[in-house]
């Protein structure tokens, strides 16, 4: 089936199963690689994209729901590595392995767009879904407080 | 064991590179080394300079995390005397290291060596390059050797006539390239560095924080398909067949390719016997192989379980176990104190003031890197590609030689970020898979493994099983001192470490240890031994001292007495952590302390335990002996991931096994900390002896943290919790 996907402002016509998980269609058929699979059943957060201005784990979302729809990946975040959210991540040198950090950050931007200055309560709640295997917790919690900093200048 | 009378400088190797440059190969052996593996260990480093004074320093060593991409490149840049800014990190061809000798002498990346094990030749590379470029100015100019300095990526010479002469190291690359020194320069000692020891951020961040950083999941190769495959559900358990005609027709499979296994039980990296299904993308595989078909033979693990695992183990050890006398069986230095193994039982029976352990327990737990394994394989007749979750990349290059039943030369192993390792690295068939795989069906192809095949089929830390039996002194320490601990019957150090040969010395002392029967693949994992050892000895450890009447702290300095290395770590925790078991109702304090690759480190641990038993970590204060630590902000980046990493475990994992299987496959089942559950706080103190070592730093905070943990629990709640996952426990 033919659907159109809107991911970091670039239509892309596919032609794939409407059930495919959107993770799979933006890896292997778009050739996004950076948002990455953990788990494949929505509790890692490895593959976190922002749909609609949502965070949602693209590994149990098929396809076809995410037709027509705004989608952002850690592609689109920003064109020089330089979003207030990425500029924090590297002040406080948060990845280890990294593999987990493309969630991770959408899960903070999101976050940051709902709740410019978020409390350790809120960023418990909305991080809840993205698991850091090497457990850089302690600096992505500091650094989100601190791109809620750097996004108010 | 390789030959030892090559001279230092009979082993250096110079090109010159097709730029122009300095491209030094660096071969001799390292002392350090050689003495601590008792064999001839060939050493080597490799870094380029270009014209434009761009350093290009080769990692051997994989980056999973650890920062190994920043660590290497830093040793070689402290001798050579480059600004940081001009430091690159390039990768190491795995190829070039097999079929040179292994001109990287060794790129297997664990036990926390990269630092304490391989600074020797990587900072050796440095300080040669470095004399080499001096030479080459000196020749120029016109001037001796020992009037040109080399300092931050310039050359300079005090003219008699000219004054002052500069250049950069970029202007002689080339001819330093050519530069044979009479004798290879000694390397800088503690105390002359002036960039190690300092801070600097990891050279990968920037890579990781906009998706650009590549792991083996992300590689693609022109006509690329996808394989999702399975090996038995039960380890060790074989396939006898499976019916790819009623999957054939599903949208986008190509083809079943069948996984032969050559030996009867396969090692570590050895292909199992399974199947796969390759398809067009991997979503469309691994949809025909979750619905194929497939009979096995399970084998003699289908009739093991947690629970007859459970059963053995404390049948074993309510009866006396094996004598061993150190972590490798071995006669260790405790015999050397005056250790009496064989009246010590009597001593104990004797005694009017026996203490009996309870049982200890530490169930299987598994890797779960982030990245589920994956490689990439492309198989020709002439040339084979392939991209994998190692950590060892020549031995993984070996592997798929020797999978293909081919020479080395032409095949390359490439090497990229890994999505963690923690040991998993070592213990993996996925690159066999995927050159099998290939071979089979004459295309590259990427193979995934989905997360439940990952946990499935993942080499595990095993169980452990402990308890003790002690006679108590006079003065309330023990006089004699039994430890038995069950492990399991493939890898018996791993249920030992820290025990036999713990640093407590007691007059009379036994260890013993048995084994339950096990069908499920062994491996290591990070701080391998000491991450379940470490919680057993340490509670033994403060009820032995609360049965004596001691506090935990003072029982453990006392008896430890005249260890350097611990009393430091021991004294500063008396020192800083405002130690005391009296915290009042529902808050505990507890510490632990725990040594493994050749670094002490001690784990001071605040709960808070609600009426309804929820517990709070408020607080983790860490006190590391660890000797030279070259990047202080990596090494607390460091403390504070593995401490997190072994926490997890602790409060939340454990593999459950049911008909031989293991059941709890992904994070739905085996839980992880997220952000909520990790403590607040966390402080890392280091604390240097003045004699200093080379320890690890990737590992050591993991063991400590659990059993301190447990210890605060304690003294909050007044009960002890003797088995992980804590958050089960009824407080
Ligand atoms: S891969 Fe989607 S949540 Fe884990
Ligand atoms: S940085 Fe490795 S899993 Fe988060």
């Amino acid at each position: 089936m033919s659907i159109t996907l809107n991911i970091n402002g670039q239509d892309h016509l596919i032609d794939v199963d409407p059930q495919m998980p959107l993770l799979w269609a933006i890896r292997e058929t778009v050739g996004l690689t950076g948002t990455k699979f953990g788990c494949g059943i929505a509790q890692c957060g490895n593959c976190t994209v922002i749909v609609d201005g949502n965070a949602v784990r693209s590994c149990n979302t098929p396809v076809a729901a995410a037709a027509g729809k705004a989608i952002r990946t850690i592609e689109g975040v920003s064109e020089n590595n330089d979003h207030p959210v990425q500029q924090a991540w590297q002040e406080f040198t948060v990845p280890q392995c990294g593999y987990c950090q493309s969630g991770q950050i959408m899960s903070a931007v999101a976050l940051l767009e709902k709740s410019p200055d978020p409390t350790d309560n809120e960023i418990d709640k909305a991080m809840a879904g993205n698991i850091c295997r090497c457990g850089t917790y302690p600096r992505i919690r500091a650094a989100i407080h601190r791109a809620a900093e750097l996004s108010k200048t | 064991m390789k030959h030892m009378n090559l001279t230092r400088r009979s082993f250096m190797k110079i090109t010159t590179s097709a730029a122009g440059g300095l491209a030094v190969g660096i071969h001799f052996p390292s002392m350090a080394e050689a003495s601590v593996e008792g064999a001839a260990a060939e050493i080597n480093a490799w870094l380029t300079i270009d014209p434009d004074n761009i350093v290009s320093i080769v990692t051997p060593q994989t980056e999973m995390g650890q920062g190994a991409f920043t660590a290497v490149p830093m040793m070689v840049a402290e001798e050579l005397d480059i600004p940081w800014e001009n430091v690159r990190h390039v990768y190491a061809s795995a190829n070039r290291h097999v079929n040179n000798d292994n001109l990287y002498t060794t790129t297997s990346t664990g036990g926390s060596t990269t630092v304490s094990r391989r600074h020797p030749y990587m900072m050796q590379a440095g300080a040669s390059a470095r004399e080499r470029l001096r030479v080459a100015a000196a020749n120029r100019w016109n001037v001796p050797v020992d009037q040109v300095t080399a300092k931050q990526g310039w050359l300079t010479t005090e003219h008699e006539e000219q004054g002052t002469i500069q250049g950069t190291y970029g202007e002689f690359a080339a001819e330093a390239a050519a530069v044979t020194l009479d004798e290879e320069p000694a390397i800088k000692a503690y105390g002359d560095w002036w960039l190690l020891g300092r801070d600097v951020p990891r050279l990968d961040v920037p890579l990781k924080t906009n998706g650009t950083a590549t792991y083996p999941i992300d590689v693609s190769v022109p006509g690329m398909v996808h394989a999702a495959a399975m090996a038995c559900p039960v380890p060790e358990g074989r396939l006898v067949s499976y019916d790819f005609e009623a999957v054939k027709d599903m949208p986008g499979v190509i083809a079943a390719v069948e996984l032969q296994q050559v030996k009867e039980v396969p090692a570590f990296t050895d292909l199992r016997s399974g199947v796969a299904i390759v398809a067009d993308s991997w979503y469309q595989a691994q949809n025909a192989l979750a619905v194929m078909p497939i009979v096995w033979d399970y084998g003699r693990g289908a009739s093991i379980s947690t629970e007859s695992q459970m059963a053995e183990a404390m049948q074993l050890i309510s009866q006396p176990g094996a004598l061993v006398l150190n972590e490798d069986g071995n006669v260790g230095r405790r015999l050397d104190r005056g250790v009496n193994h064989d009246a010590v039982h009597g001593i104990i029976e004797a005694s009017a003031s026996q203490v009996t352990g309870e049982v200890y327990y530490r169930p299987f737990e598994t890797h779960a890197t982030m990245m589920p394994p994956c490689a990439v394989a492309d198989v020709k007749d002439d040339r084979v590609d392939v991209w994998t979750f190692t950590q060892d990349i020549a031995r993984s290059l070996n592997e798929v030689a020797d999978q293909l039943g081919r020479g080395t030369e032409n095949v390359f192993l490439h090497q990229t970020y890994l999505g963690g390792g923690f040991g998993g690295g070592y213990n993996m068939d996925v690159h066999r898979q995927a050159a099998a795989i290939s071979a089979a069906v004459g295309r590259p192809v990427k193979v995934i493994r989905s997360r439940e095949e990952d946990i499935a089929q993942d080499s595990q830390r095993p169980p452990v099983w402990g308890t003790y039996k002690a006679a108590l002194g006079e003065d309330g320490l023990p006089e004699a001192l039994v430890t038995h601990f069950v492990g399991d019957e493939k890898f018996p150090a791993f249920s030992q470490r820290g025990v036999a040969n713990m640093p407590y010395l007691v007059p009379n002392r036994r260890h013993e240890y048995s084994a339950v029967q096990n069908h499920v693949p062994i491996g290591y994992h990070r701080a391998p031994g000491a991450n379940s050892t470490g919680f057993i000895v340490e509670q033994m450890v403060d009820e032995l001292a609360q049965a004596g009447g001691w506090d935990p702290l003072e029982w453990r300095i006392k008896m430890t007495e005249g260890n350097e290395p611990w009393q430091r770590v021991l004294l500063a925790m008396k020192e800083k952590s405002g130690w005391t078991t009296d915290m009042g109702r529902g808050e505990g304090m507890g510490l632990a302390v725990v040594a493994s690759h050749g670094t002490v480190a001690g784990c001071v641990a605040t709960v808070a335990v609600s009426r309804r038993g929820q517990i709070f970590i408020d607080k983790l204060d860490f006190y590391i002996n660890s000797g030279y630590v070259i990047n202080p902000l990596a090494a607390r980046e460091q403390a504070e991931s593995s401490a997190i990493w072994e926490l997890s475990h602790a409060m939340f994992g454990g593999l459950v096994i049911r008909e031989g299987r293991i059941v709890n496959t992904n994070f739905d089942s085996y839980q992880m900390m997220k952000m909520a559950d990790t403590p607040p706080e966390i402080v890392v103190h280091m604390e240097m002896s003045e004699d200093q070592w080379w320890g690890g730093l990737g590992e050591p905070t993991g063991p400590p943290t659990p059993p301190a943990v447990a210890n605060a629990i304690f003294y909050a709640t007044g009960t002890r919790v003797r088995s992980t996952p804590i958050a089960n426990a009824e407080l």
